[in-house]
């Protein structure tokens, strides 16, 4: 089809070709470079499974606290008016751009066994998130809440304050009016928001190595897993990439058309 | 119930003036009057100082959910994933009534307003002004005190918004509690209301019924909206139609007291005359013949004469209850 304002020009065309190869290029890489032969074989083991099970059910954990401590935030961040709504977003928004190794720092210095919240925890409960899978969900939720919060407080702004104007008129506290009227209204913006920080917690690596170890069935997730078997055997790396790859394509490709809209 | 109101909302409204019960009330007065923020400030949606005093209660110290006020607003704001009837039975299930009992009010809200057989559709899925009736109906479903009306008929096609006039003018004659509708449209102002209120510049310029405001105005604005001319002469009034305005080159002969010069402003047809905006001191409309106004060469910009008979004008007092001010 013919663009009546003309082609589009070279100077635009030709940096948004080399970003679509930047992109696309190393996925197909990999695919290629993969040992179709030994992956079945690859995909059988028992450490796949284990780290891989373990990465599903800690990122779903994850996107489920996001969304009951996360909603609240982005409601009150869109919603509320207060003297330090700017600075508290600017809190929120911080570890966004953190270092994830900072981040699993940060989170030892708070809830390692000697640390800030850690240690009353640890002498209250005998509990301590440290190297375990709770210690993993922790580390997720860290690195996955501000792109929730974020995606969600848009959806809740999208959503119109006016229709809370309305639901007010006909007598609806705040609290029914969010959950029959701007919920509703910011649903497909919340889905999206789930699933960005979903898929930020299933490909956390760095906070979570550096506050839990890397240990086999408790702390020991799929992007760790891939990390130390490449050291060893190349081979295996890239089978666990590509089942990375699918699980991720796959979560996109299921949400996309129900609810993140643009096909 | 009476309202006394007496509400401030800064930089956009201060008004003082009471409701008598059962009345309808139209609210009218050019864009940035204080309309909108005068039925916010009442309905909650908007903060407001000062009181409106109904039953013993004062609304403004009372937050929106508690107000039994209905509210219509500019653009519905229908919840667009309600269907009509959860639309409509959002007020009362809010108010606590169970799912089942709400929805068969609901029900017979939408047939009360003929469109019965659109509950199941969302908003989306309804023409303006069947959606304009699920609005209204969500505002009464929930029984309110004061019914408030923000110009309900705007934005509606001419046939549909007649209609839905005669319906509204129906509905609110059965109502017994309160109603305020803002409007710019006369029509409205005069054929449902039972007082009109004239806003300018956030004051109350005139209250008093269809036919004195629209016989008297003491606004240009008013007067323009029922198509006379108004200005002030010494202590008084006078308004006339645009018909009885002769328009020269020259000055007038026989030097009548009426007369003003200025220069042309706009011509357009209306119909079968050719209506002539003049800015003079202040601005005034005249009707000529279609012949005239090319004998005269009446366009933009074009230096005139204006000139009216006494005998065609009515004279009237600025009475003493005025509250704002008047710049005719």
């Amino acid at each position: 089809m013919r663009d009546p304002l003309g082609r589009p020009p070279a100077l635009l065309l030709i940096p948004a070709g080399l970003a679509t190869a930047l992109l696309v290029v190393p996925l197909v890489a990999m695919v290629a470079a993969t040992n179709w032969a030994s992956l079945p074989d690859q995909l059988r083991s028992e450490p796949l499974r284990q780290a891989l099970w373990l990465s599903l059910t800690t990122a779903t954990a994850a996107a489920l606290i996001c969304l009951v401590l996360g909603l609240p935030l982005a409601w009150v961040l869109a919603r509320v008016d207060f003297r330090f709504r700017g600075v508290l977003r600017a809190l929120v928004s911080v570890p966004l751009v953190l270092p994830p190794v900072v981040a699993g720092v940060a989170l030892r210095t708070t809830f390692g066994r000697r640390g800030l919240l850690g240690e009353p925890i640890l002498d209250l409960t005998g509990f301590s998130f440290a190297f375990t899978t709770w210690g993993v969900v922790l580390s997720h939720v860290f690195v996955s809440l501000p792109f929730v919060v974020i995606a969600v407080e848009g959806a809740f702004r999208a959503a119109g304050r006016e229709y809370d104007a309305a639901a007010a008129t006909l007598g609806a506290s705040r609290w029914t009016t969010f959950r029959r009227v701007t919920v509703p209204l910011a649903f497909p913006g919340i889905m999206a928001g789930l699933v960005l920080g979903w898929a930020r917690a299933l490909g956390e690596f760095g906070a979570t190595i550096t506050f839990n170890g890397n240990y086999p069935g408790t702390t020991q997730v799929m992007p760790n897993l891939i990390y130390v078997t490449r050291q060893s055997d190349q081979d295996a790396a890239l089978a666990l990439s590509l089942v990375m790859l699918l699980v991720s394509v796959g979560v996109l490709l299921a949400l996309r058309d129900r609810w993140l809209g643009t096909p | 119930m009476s309202l006394a109101i007496d509400l401030r909302v800064p930089g956009r409204v201060d008004a003082r003036f009471t409701l008598e019960p059962g009345e309808v009330l139209a609210v009218i007065g050019p864009n940035g009057a204080g309309k909108s923020s005068l039925v916010h400030a009442l309905a909650g949606t908007v903060s407001a100082e000062g009181s409106a005093e109904m039953a013993g209660t004062d609304l403004l110290a009372l937050p929106a959910q508690e107000r039994e006020v209905g509210m219509v607003f500019q653009g519905q704001l229908l919840f667009p994933h309600l269907t009509a009837l959860a639309n409509v039975a959002f007020g009362p299930r809010s108010r606590g009534v169970p799912r089942a009992e709400a929805e068969a009010r609901a029900q017979e809200w939408l047939d009360r307003f003929g469109i019965g057989d659109l509950s199941h559709r969302r908003p989306g899925e309804l023409s303006g002004g069947q959606a304009q009736r699920v609005a209204i109906a969500r505002a009464l479903a929930t029984r309110p005190r004061l019914l408030l009306l923000d110009e309900p008929l705007t934005g509606l096609d001419v046939k549909v918004a007649m209609a839905l006039r005669i319906e509204l003018g129906r509905h609110l004659s059965s109502y017994d509690g309160i109603a305020v509708l803002v409007t710019h449209d006369a029509i409205d102002a005069l054929t449902i209301a039972d007082r009109v209120l004239v806003l300018d510049e956030g004051r109350v310029a005139q209250l008093g019924t269809p036919e004195e405001v629209s016989q008297r105005p003491r606004t240009e604005h008013v007067a323009r909206l029922v198509g006379l001319n108004v200005v002030r002469d010494g202590d008084t009034l006078i308004s006339f139609t645009p018909q009885a305005v002769a328009v020269s080159l020259a000055e007038p002969v026989g030097s009548p007291r009426l007369r003003w010069q200025g220069r042309v402003a706009d011509v357009s047809p209306h119909g079968d005359a050719v209506r002539v905006l003049v800015h003079a001191a202040p601005d005034l409309i005249a009707d000529v013949t279609p012949a005239a106004a090319t004998e005269l060469d009446l366009t933009p910009d074009r230096a005139v004469w204006l000139s009216v008979k006494q005998t065609a004008v009515r004279r009237y007092e600025v009475g003493p209850e005025e509250v704002g001010t008047v710049t005719p």
